[in-house]
């Protein structure tokens, strides 16, 4: 059953400078209980396309596509019908666990709001439900830790309490924007197998966005590499590692300092920089950057090419660019 | 035999915490408990460990950018703990420092020639025409145009940013350079361009590098030799090859199994951390890893312990270093 189905999603701000296109022609579908990874670097649409999928866009953002939850489009909500579905059937973790959480408020109070919000608790239900909701999460001592404030836990004890927090009202769909960038990566550990066991336990599908390739790798079944706004190439991830293929992918991945690697071999580069979202290429939005381009590349948007059943890329030059998979792209 | 750029003897950095009442005894944060090493010319140290661990305090006090309370800091032979800012000022020429936050670390207010050609101030005056062919000759070798001279810091990208914070460093033509998590704010495909920019500086100046870093990839990368932290201490220290092929410290198999691998295929099996760092603040016995190990037993509450040789130039902090040895290996 399709849980969540994006269709041509397209995300433009109205800036000071222009328009920006921060996401273009984005299609997702998300089963019941699937995990997806979206990979990227900065400023190529992963964290606006979570803010869409939210409904919590900046206010000078106009959407175009349709962005469906179990058939209901969330594009056509008005933000009060948006209310009653935030945090109760689709629930994100933020980045900063250090800033995403109110200071002012006692962690309890932050988890309890959305329990009496969506799930009509008394205030005495809550309190007994978030304690369960803490231990559930991994911090010890709840009965105790209920009445702190944020700054008084440790960074990864604050992201178990944001993952507390979204999981309050049992999500269908658990969104992770980038939930251990700022952790150790011990920590970060702890925190993605946790993730991974609620996820299992409780039926979720959880969206996890994350730049880092490796913790994609190991906690999603399906992959989309997002670049300039759209996906470059999407795939299963048990496939998608051995089978690489656009160039922006075979550059990223090479371009990743891998433990094991030894240091007599060169990190591969990829000439440039992240493409500026409102002078974004006509074609191909890696045109300036790829060493395959052509004069096709700059002028027409690639169409979606089938790997085969699981696997799409955008690219015009396929061929070559199935050839080079093995890092002598870039050379 | 090389010459020694960098040698830091017992660091001891302690900071004081406000007493919690008049009687009470005083309480520290133990910061740096006693961390020495040696780093030989145009070689590269990287120092790994989580957050929490001293790895910035150690920067800091290495660039005496702070007091410290006890030990020794040799830079080519120079002790620099103790010094007064004008004693140190001479001084400085010869180790620079290149900060995490590219963002933060240049002033907006200036332009990029201003920025770079600032540490030349602690050298004997230059001519306008000298400072300028100095400033022309570092830009290019980062890979930047000397036209960008004239240019503010928010016209450049992280990562030119992140060149152009190498360049202030580079100018002094320092012997040593201190990099604090240099590529942790940039995105991975300019990541990469920063690392090669920063062992081709190696090759060209030679340079050596003390280098900061949680990502133990990087550091394999870019370092010769590595030591690992723990709580103010170093629990292992060893060329890179014989550190990240055979650890002899449990955290240091830890961290390195912590890393996610990016391929296809199953979850790999391996030991995680429980816990968090904790007991910065108090003084124990034993080891100091003794509540996270896997490992643990009565000896290790007992007894602390010391780094000892395991292998060639190859030390670690553990009571069961030679057994993680020969298993690895």
């Amino acid at each position: 059953m399709t849980l969540l189905d994006v269709r041509n999603l397209n995300i433009t701000l109205q800036t000071a400078m222009g328009e920006a296109r921060a996401v273009r022609d984005l299609n997702i579908t998300l089963k019941k209980g699937e995990t997806l990874g979206i990979v990227g670097e900065s400023g190529c649409g992963k964290s606006m396309t979570a803010l869409a999928l939210m409904g919590l866009l900046p206010e000078n953002a106009t959407t175009s596509g349709e962005l469906l939850l179990s058939g209901e489009d969330l594009l056509e909500k008005s933000e009060k019908e948006m209310c009653t579905i935030r945090g109760n059937r689709m629930a994100m973790i933020f980045q900063e666990p250090m800033t995403s959480l109110n200071p002012v408020h006692t962690v309890g109070r932050q988890i309890m709001e959305p329990l009496r919000l969506h799930r009509g608790l008394s205030k005495k239900e809550a309190f007994e439900e978030a304690k369960r909701l803490l231990d559930r999460v991994g911090i010890p001592n709840p009965s105790e830790r209920i009445r702190n404030h944020p700054h008084q836990l440790s960074g990864g004890q604050r992201q178990r309490v944001m993952i507390a927090l979204a999981l309050s009202c049992s999500p269908d769909i658990l969104i992770a924007d980038e939930p251990t960038t700022a952790l150790d990566v011990t920590i970060q550990d702890q925190i993605l197998e946790l993730i991974q066991t609620l996820v299992d336990e409780e039926g979720m599908s959880l969206v996890l966005i994350s730049h880092d390739l490796g913790v994609i790798a190991e906690n999603t079944q399906k992959v989309m590499v997002m670049y300039g706004g759209t996906a470059v190439e999407t795939g299963s991830t048990d496939r998608i590692f051995d089978e690489l293929t656009h160039p922006y992918t075979q550059g990223l991945f090479a371009a990743m300092p891998k433990i094991g690697m030894g240091r007599n071999r060169r990190l591969t580069t990829i000439p440039g920089t992240v493409p500026d979202l409102i002078n974004l290429p006509k074609g191909c939005t890696f045109t300036d950057r790829c060493p395959l381009a052509s004069e096709k590349c700059g002028g027409a948007v690639p169409a979606r090419s089938q790997m085969n059943e699981s696997h799409t890329v955008m690219c015009h030059h396929l061929d070559k660019a199935i050839k080079a998979r093995g890092g002598e792209l870039y050379q | 035999m090389n010459k020694t750029v960098l040698k830091v003897t017992d660091l001891v950095r302690h900071y004081p915490l406000p007493k919690e009442s008049l009687l009470a005894p005083p309480r520290f944060v133990y910061a740096l408990n006693g961390v020495s090493f040696t780093v030989e010319e145009g070689k590269s140290f990287g120092i790994v460990g989580e957050s929490g661990c001293g790895k910035s305090t150690l920067a800091r006090n290495v660039m005496a950018l702070e007091d410290t309370d006890a030990g020794s800091v040799q830079i080519l032979g120079n002790e620099v703990v103790g010094k007064t800012f004008n004693e140190l000022r001479p001084l400085r020429q010869h180790f620079q420092m290149v900060f995490q936050d590219p963002y933060g670390s240049l002033d907006p207010h200036h332009t990029v020639g201003r920025i770079i050609a600032e540490p030349l101030a602690a050298l004997e005056p230059l001519s306008r025409q000298e400072r300028e062919d100095r400033v022309k000759e570092v830009l290019s070798s980062v890979g930047l145009k000397p036209t960008d001279m004239s240019k503010y810091p928010h016209e450049f990208s992280g990562g030119q940013r992140q060149r152009i914070a190498i360049a202030r460093a580079l100018i002094t033509r320092p012997a040593l350079i201190v990099a604090d998590e240099p590529v942790s704010a940039l995105d991975v495909s300019v990541q990469a361009q920063v690392l090669n920019l920063l062992r081709d500086l190696q090759d060209t100046h030679g340079v050596t590098y003390m280098f900061i870093s949680h990502d133990l990839a990087v550091v394999e990368y870019l370092c010769d030799e590595v030591a690992v932290m723990y709580l103010g201490s170093i629990v292992e220290k060893g060329k890179t090859e014989d550190l990240f092929a055979r650890p002899a410290h449990p955290y240091t198999r830890i961290l390195l199994d912590a890393v996610p691998q990016p391929a296809s295929g199953k979850k790999r099996d391996r030991i995680r951390l429980t816990g968090n760092v904790t007991g910065q603040t108090e003084k124990r016995s034993g080891c100091a890893f003794q509540d996270r190990c896997p490992m643990v037993d009565d000896r290790c509450k007992r007894e602390t312990p010391t780094l000892k040789e395991v292998e060639d130039s190859h030390l670690a902090a553990c009571h069961f270093s030679r057994e993680l040895v020969e298993k690895a290996g």
